[in-house]
């Protein structure tokens, strides 16, 4: 088959399910300037659900940084019956329907939680849901390169008189860095993106508990398309600079290999 | 003594690797420790290093007890067979980083540093990272790096194993030199024969976790212990239930008293070098001929030629007949 | 002990994130006995949203395969201008929000939509219908398949492929017989991924499906409304349905996923 048909072909199929609707919101939004995008974001009800998502989904980077690091850690670095069942564990949330998972979560943080920790409709029990939908990216990202890192290195490092904390620090962090903030980042993108796992546990409540995406849902469901685009824009602008910064940091850790 | 390996057992599992091994390194000494791979001598290596710990026996280095000293405490420089570079550190900072570590200040630091990168010829690569390096400069970094903090031993592995022939030789020469200029004891480990005769002044043979014997290079050339260190330090055959040097062959071709008749079989001209390849009833043997010696016996393939060693070759009853016996030389 | 401390951090907080919130559902969902778990699952309500969702889902995976299989032998074995920018668009679905997803669509094939509108006019309803969900799953479902395959083709080469050639081999023979066996693991690894997320998909489907009882819901949609109308027990039973699939796909990835990742 000629490669000219072939690539026609799948530009076609991308064009027809992802370019031309993802252009026609932008399309939608920008239509009406500048100017009505910004007032649509500013109303009451969007600007509380983009601060809750943008706030919430910095700290879920941030938690994941350190508990995804470490939960890597001990996969790579640590040996313990079971290990390989939690490695697997590991892709679950990745696995598991968005819906079942904040319904999953509800059942131990909810009304009925048997540990009496009731998170629903509330914000830290947004910021649980986004974590655990979020909770394979830093992982994934650092496992590898753990697993790849030159270990001489370390004791390179112990017999010039280093100890173990200044080694983790001076040696292993830096080169974990990069794999930490890709990871990161791509827990931050999803974030902001989340819809399915905040809807049961968040309640929803405008103002206080409503993320962006649902905001955009409620926008849709009352035939507010055009706002609805509005929000939408944004939040595909937050995520296209974090992307490209991601990319950017990539080159930057990749200029010394 | 700058070390001293007294006893040191150490297995992986259930693998012995080290049995009773003791070795006694003197200060200033640029020793190597050679042996075929799996033989321990790496293993050793670490131990003294302390990135192993051994399962029974000491280590003292400098007249201290280091067998349970932790490897920031022993004040060993270590280089590794693969560089061990820190990737994200300049080469600058790479040496630095023993000198930063012990809070040394920041102008001492730079002095140090800039000192070690002139000797080992790196002033203009301060700045690169380790990636834009070749083998040989990542080495020699790795090198000033670990003489940076002015050890009292500098411990090698397989220092050249990682590169390519020709940078290989040039290495050791340099490593050579810089030894006589920086005095440290050195200890390296290698399984190539030629780099420890070149480099060493102290060959310690290893093999199967035990220490088959020590010496100068001349004395293990020349007096092998046993058949094992006889045919790892260069070439044997067998002549008459005996291993001999092919060099130490007096070939004739004329028959004479105490000599074996051989059958030749093949004539390798290599140029300054022939090799006469011959038979003794169903056993090969050969000897090493210089061309003009060679020239002179007039032989071809085919013809019956005389063999007996030369007045002072060494020569050792061959494995196969029974213990490795040393004769005096015939 | 810093070991030990991290071992403990590490399993303490999957304990409360994954396992017990798991481990809790399917334990509420069979507190009953088997009884219950039945009957919720083989309601008609529960029939008609697992063949939806079977449906929306055969389609889907179906047409990223053949796209996904396709688009890769493109990307590693041709050479064509703007070959890294298709590449870059193929991962855009997933930076994009469910939610953003659905609107997309509404926006181009929705009744008042230029599009949309002309399809209907042909007696093609798109959004609030079976192809919009379809058409959404295919979405955030992309580039399942393609970056399955595109590593594992680069690894193999061409060189079985030109010897093919050279030993008389037409292209679709070369195809049939070198190149899919070549990527028939990877396949199956990225179809397994595939079938998942769009077993699982809500967001993007919640959106464009109208969610119509007995007509467009889905598996994941019937999740969400027997939960809003306080039946618990299909709920959990849909729930922990899903979550079986969920566990079976990890277990068939684990065996199919190429070794080395």
């Amino acid at each position: 088959m000629g490669t000219g048909l072939g690539v026609g072909t799948a530009v076609l199929y991308l064009s027809l399910i992802v370019l031309i609707p993802l252009a026609a919101v932008v399309w939608r939004a920008g239509g009406q300037g500048i100017g009505y995008v910004w007032q649509a974001i500013r109303t009451p009800d969007s600007w509380a659900a983009l601060e809750l998502t943008l706030v919430a989904s910095v700290i879920v980077a941030l938690v994941n940084v350190v508990m995804g690091t470490v939960i890597a850690w001990v996969l790579v670095r640590d040996r313990f019956p079971g290990k390989a069942i939690v490695d697997m564990l590991i892709d679950l949330p990745f696995a598991l329907p968005t819906i079942v998972a904040g319904l999953v979560l509800l059942a131990l943080y909810g009304a009925n939680s048997p540990l009496h920790v009731n998170l629903a409709y509330s914000e830290a029990g947004v910021v649980v849901a986004l974590l655990f939908v979020t909770l394979p990216f830093v992982v994934r990202t650092v496992q590898p390169v753990l697993l790849e890192l030159d270990r001489d290195m370390e004791q390179a490092a112990y017999s010039l008189g280093a100890g173990q904390w200044v080694t983790f620090r001076r040696i292993i962090l830096p080169n974990l860095a990069p794999a930490m903030l890709s990871g990161a980042g791509l827990a931050f993108t999803r974030s902001i993106a989340e819809f399915g796992s905040t809807v049961l546990i968040s309640g929803n409540i405008p103002f206080k508990t409503q993320v962006a995406a649902v905001n955009v849902a409620g926008r849709i469901e009352s035939d507010n398309l055009t706002g609805a685009a509005a929000v939408s824009t944004a939040l595909l602008l937050v995520a296209f600079v974090v992307l490209i910064m991601l990319d950017l940091v990539q080159r930057w850790a990749g200029r010394r290999d | 003594m700058a070390i001293e390996v007294c006893d040191v057992n150490k297995s992986f599992g259930t693998t012995p690797v080290l049995r009773d091994v003791s070795v006694d390194i003197s200060s200033g000494s640029l020793t190597a420790l050679l042996g075929p791979s799996g033989g321990g001598k790496s293993t050793l290596l670490r131990i003294i290093a302390g990135l192993e710990v051994p399962d029974s026996g000491t280590v003292v280095i400098s007249g201290v007890d280091a067998t349970r000293l932790s490897p920031q405490r022993r004040n060993v420089g270590f280089v590794f067979q693969h560089y061990a570079a820190f990737k994200h550190l300049t080469v600058y900072r790479n040496v630095a980083f023993g000198l930063e570590v012990r809070k040394r200040p920041k102008a001492e630091v730079r002095r140090r540093v800039h000192e070690l990168l002139e000797l080992v010829h790196l002033e203009q690569m301060a700045d690169r990272y380790p990636a834009q390096l070749s083998g040989g400069q990542r080495q020699r970094m790795a090198l000033a790096r670990a003489l940076a903090v002015e050890p009292e031993v500098l411990l090698l592995d397989e220092p050249f194993g990682a590169l390519d022939a020709q940078v290989r030789k040039e290495l050791r020469t340099w490593l050579r030199r810089l030894h006589d200029e920086v005095h440290v004891t050195t200890v390296f480990v290698t399984h190539d024969q030629e780099e420890a005769m070149d480099v060493a002044d102290e060959i310690v043979v290893l093999a199967n976790g035990a220490v088959e014997q020590v010496g100068s290079p001349d004395e293990i050339y020349d007096n092998p212990a046993n058949p094992f260190v006889m045919s790892f330090l260069g070439p044997v055959t067998n002549l008459a239930g005996h291993l001999v040097r092919p060099h130490d062959i007096d070939v004739s071709a004329t028959e004479r008293s105490g000599g074996t008749a051989a059958a030749v079989t093949r004539i390798v001209r290599l140029g300054f070098e022939v090799r006469i390849e011959m038979r003794i009833d169903e056993q090969d043997v050969w000897a090493q001929l210089t061309r003009g010696t060679a020239d002179s016996l007039g032989i071809e393939p085919g013809d019956t030629v005389y063999l007996r060693p030369s007045p002072h070759a060494k020569r050792l009853a061959s494995p196969g007949s029974g213990r490795p016996v040393q004769e005096p030389a015939g | 002990m810093t070991r030990y401390l991290l071992r403990a951090l590490a399993l303490v907080y999957l304990l409360f994130l994954l396992v017990i919130p798991v481990g809790l559902i399917v334990w509420r969902t069979f507190a009953d006995g088997m009884g219950p778990v039945i009957d919720a699952l083989t309601s008609d309500e529960a029939l008609h949203a697992f063949q939806v969702t079977l449906i929306v889902a055969v389609w889907a995976v179906a047409l990223n395969t053949v796209f996904g299989v396709g688009t890769a032998v493109l990307l590693v074995r041709r050479r064509f201008p703007g070959k890294r920018l298709l590449s870059a668009l193929i991962d855009l679905p997933v930076a994009v929000s469910p939610v953003i997803v659905g609107l997309a669509l509404i926006l181009v094939y929705g009744r008042f939509a230029p599009v949309g509108g002309w399809l209907e006019r042909n007696g093609i309803q798109v959004i609030f219908s079976v192809p919009g969900m379809v058409l959404a799953t295919v979405f955030v479902s992309l580039p399942l398949v393609v970056r399955a395959v595109v590593p594992v083709l680069e690894e193999l080469g061409d060189e079985q492929e030109r010897a093919a050639h050279t030993l008389g081999a037409s292209p679709l023979q070369t195809f049939r017989r070198i190149t899919i066996p070549g990527i028939q693991w990877a396949l199956a690894y990225g179809i397994v991924l595939c079938l998942a997320r769009a077993l699982g998909e809500y967001g993007a489907v919640a959106v464009v499906s109208g969610r119509i009882v007995g007509e467009t819901q889905t598996l994941t949609l019937f999740v969400e409304e027997s939960f809003q109308n306080f039946d618990q027990t299909s709920a959990f039973a849909a729930a922990t349905a899903l979550a079986l699939i969920a566990v079976v796909t990890l277990l068939i990835a684990k065996l199919l996923r190429p070794k080395g990742t």
